[in-house]
């Protein structure tokens, strides 16, 4: 029996979206403009769901491949072909984008209501969702590297929405240029698998390493290595993590599709694809755990300090993404993947229902200017607090049992094991610590904003759009709760960050563990042995203890009206700065890398490689034409006589040199031959 | 009979210094017409060196080439006069120093 999944929609239908309006958006009226948008996406992910029905149901063997447009690039022994193919880790991460993307794309047409390029986002936003699916359906590496870069480039679009504020095309650029280097290490690791295998494509490449299971190790972990930078770019961690927090220029709904749930998790997504090779690596895998470890409690650190909602919530991301890393890095991808799974649900909430609040707010992201708004934005409110616990860890929400998975397989891992799960129990503290601030100091306590009136309200949101008066008188009101169309989003979202972790209880996370082992490999803890599992509720129970604690001491410090805060910060000073400035990464690389690299781009390349030597060899070679210009310009005097002269005396000069080479024997041409041989 | 006499290389030297003499005038004069003549010098000089090989060899192709020499020879006597006269009404001279128009 042959069913025909058309995966070859799931990327198309976005990119018909992105056409139509990319092309003739601007001509369109609004609600087409939306109509569209939305229509696409949710084809899509009607393709994603019918391929789910018939693989939850069993009526198709995965992996299912389907080779949409015959070969690609053949050169050689290299044969590339536009293969897409869909296994259940594929599945698992094509109804996250499509189906988190849909309700994003919902909730961004009240977000961006008033926004002029409205039809630029909508192309933008289902452009992006065109390269993601690409990104997770391509059966090899190439065809993934362009979904990856497509991302890049849909992330690059979005950050820079507001083009014409300077901080944000900025931060554009920068997102770009540190992808780029991750990007770097991507090329380079699939230049050592073409070397090693002679092939990209996933399948082939699992069945080289199955034929020499001896293969260890060397080569494989440089290669492993160098696919490691490229997730580490592209899901923001140590020590390329520096472009996610400035994305969050970007509208909101944009930080919540692609900086939380969908892109930032395509570094995790490669390796839980890659991880047959990571298996034979024992090195890079130890070198995955630190990066994903060190990130995670590094990011939680600074999220402690931060006053921008909306950073709060990006050094989450990262501090969330390193989880993920951790997971990889003990070989639990599928705990990862789960990891992955619920972050996208909560942290989806988390941006959208901060989006809410700015939205509410008129454009306000800053903390210390919220406060109260329980009262005045209840639905938010409560969504809110969902995301705020499930991320916090606490159960029975879903990021208990995901983080829970992670922290337990490395707790297996022997003494190296243990301190990552210190670390990440740490951590865990930290964020339960910064999240329950964020909710304290949002939605508790009273209104801090003392600039509430109508002149102020609305200036940065709706600053761009052109119908003033209108919106003056649309926003007459002050705090107000969103639309619908941005509610209805994040109840769902808040439902799934309720329930969304309950796939994942039972002996080797329950069901969706059983159904990604099949792609990515059982977790090591359900292999090695029995005995570990008596440990598992000991451990989840700290784990709550330790979110609750953080709960109890934010409550200490922003729960009501006091000064603990400030005297905390005034009694360490340094630490506090240290934390505030974001360890001064940014000024770090600043100084250590950009400011080097201008200075050689300006100086060594711009004046001695561009100055010099290419405009110095222009003006020689020009130099050069001039001068024999200049000399055989006098040659062609006009002169009829001088003319017959020069062709006498070539004449002459023949003659001259065929008599004179035939009579002195050296040559030339005995025009007596010439006749006699008739 | 008295043909016979003289040898053939005497016809090739005199062909020879006929054809040097219209090579110097075609160089040293300055009037456009005594130019023209020149060219008609060095053609007849070549038409009497292929009659002179012809007649050497017993080769006939050498006497039909001299009829169409002398045959283009006379279009182009038509055709550079008209050209002279054309110049003269333009430019009131036949200096060839002062027709340097292909000078840019």
């Amino acid at each position: 029996m042959t069913i025909n999944l058309y995966l070859w929609l799931i990327p198309l239908l976005p990119f018909a979206g992105f056409l139509i309006n990319g092309i003739i958006g601007s001509r369109l009226p609004k609600p087409l403009v939306s109509t569209v948008a939305l229509a696409f996406p949710l084809a899509a992910f009607a393709v994603v769901a019918r391929a789910a029905q018939l693989v939850f149901s069993h009526s198709i063997a995965l992996p299912y491949v389907e080779n949409v447009a015959g070969s690609w690039i053949t050169a050689g022994t290299l044969h590339i072909d536009f293969g897409l193919a869909l296994d259940q880790l594929t599945l698992v991460m094509l109804l996250v984008i499509t189906g988190v993307g849909f309700l994003i794309h919902i909730y961004s047409v009240g977000y961006m209501g008033h926004e002029e390029g409205y039809w630029r986002y909508f192309s933008y936003l289902n452009l992006f969702l065109f390269f993601m699916t690409i990104l997770v359906l391509a059966e090899n590496y190439l065809l993934m590297f362009v979904g990856w870069e497509g991302v890049g480039l849909a992330s690059y679009l979005l950050i820079g929405f507001y083009f014409d504020r300077k901080s944000a095309a900025e931060a554009g650029r920068k997102a770009f240029v540190v992808n780029r280097i991750g990007d770097f290490g991507f090329l380079i690791g699939m230049f050592l698998l073409l070397a090693q295998f002679g092939t990209l494509s996933f399948s082939k490449i699992g069945y080289g390493l199955a034929l020499n299971p001896a293969y260890h190790g060397r080569l494989l972990t440089a290669t492993a290595l160098c696919l490691v930078i490229g997730a580490c770019g592209k899901s923001a961690q140590l020590p390329l993590y520096i472009w996610l927090p400035d994305a969050m220029e970007g509208p909101t709904p944009v930080s919540a599709l692609i900086h939380a749930a969908t892109m930032v998790t395509a570094g995790v997504y490669m390796m839980a694809r890659t991880h047959g090779i990571l298996d034979r690596s024992p090195i890079a895998l130890a070198v995955v755990a630190i990066i994903g470890a060190t990130t995670a409690i590094f990011a939680a650190t600074i999220a402690l300090v931060q006053t921008d909602i909306k950073r709060v919530l990006a050094y989450s991301t990262i501090s969330q993404l390193g989880y993920m890393f951790l997971g990889c890095g003990v070989a639990a991808y599928s705990a990862a993947v789960f990891h992955l799974v619920t972050h996208a649900f909560f942290k989806a909430l988390l941006f959208l229902a901060a989006g809410s609040v700015i939205h509410g707010l008129g454009g306000e992201q800053d903390m210390r200017k919220m406060g109260g708004l329980r009262k005045k934005l209840p639905v938010t409110f409560w969504c809110m607090t969902f995301g705020v616990i499930a991320i916090a860890g606490i159960w029975p929400f879903a990021g208990f049992f995901s983080k829970d998975a992670i922290l337990y397989e490395a707790f297996q891992q022997g003494t190296f094991g243990k301190s990552l799960w210190f670390v990440g129990l740490v951590t865990a503290l930290l964020t339960s610590f910064y999240m329950f601030r964020l909710w304290f100091l949002t939605f508790f306590g009273e209104n801090r904003n003392t600039a509430t009136n109508a002149e102020y309200h609305g200036a940065a949101v709706h600053a761009r759009s052109d119908t003033k008066l209108v919106l003056e008188a649309e926003h007459a009101h002050a705090i107000h709760e969103s639309p619908w169309s941005m509610l209805g989003p994040l109840v769902i979202l808040a439902a799934l960050s309720f329930i969304g972790g309950w796939m994942g209880i039972g002996e080797g996370l329950g069901p969706f563990g059983r159904f990604l082992a099949q792609a990515v490999g059982p977790l090591p803890s359900s292999v090695a042995t029995e005995s570990g599992s008596s440990l598992e509720l000991p451990l989840s129970i700290v784990a709550v203890i330790v979110a609750l604690i953080g709960l109890y001491i934010a409550y200490l410090f922003y729960g009501s009206k006091n000064d603990r805060a400030a005297r905390l910060a005034a009694a360490a000073p340094g630490a506090h700065n240290l934390l505030e400035h974001k360890y001064w990464i940014d000024e770090i690389y600043t100084t250590v890398i950009v400011q080097p690299v201008m200075l050689i781009s300006r100086y060594v390349l711009g004046w001695l490689g561009e100055g010099a030597i290419i405009r110095g060899s222009a003006w020689l070679l020009a130099g050069i034409a001039t001068l024999f210009g200049e000399l055989l310009r006098r040659w062609q005097s006009g002169n009829l006589r001088s003319y017959s002269a020069w062709l006498a005396a070539g004449a002459a000069a023949i003659l001259f040199f065929t008599v004179v080479g035939v009579v002195m024997g050296i040559g030339g041409v005995d025009i007596r031959n010439v006749w006699m041989g008739h | 009979m008295h043909f016979d006499v003289v040898p053939d290389s005497w016809y090739l030297i005199l062909s020879a210094l006929l054809f040097t003499l219209g090579v110097v005038g075609f160089l040293i004069k300055r009037s456009l017409i005594t130019v023209f003549m020149s060219i008609e010098l060095m053609l007849n000089a070549v038409n009497l060196s292929f009659v002179t090989f012809a007649h050497e060899w017993h080769a006939v192709k050498g006497q039909i080439f001299v009829f169409f020499v002398m045959m283009v020879a006379a279009a182009e006597a038509a055709v550079g006069l008209a050209i002279i006269i054309a110049i003269f009404r333009a430019r009131a001279t036949l200096n060839v120093d002062q027709i340097d128009l292909m000078k840019l």
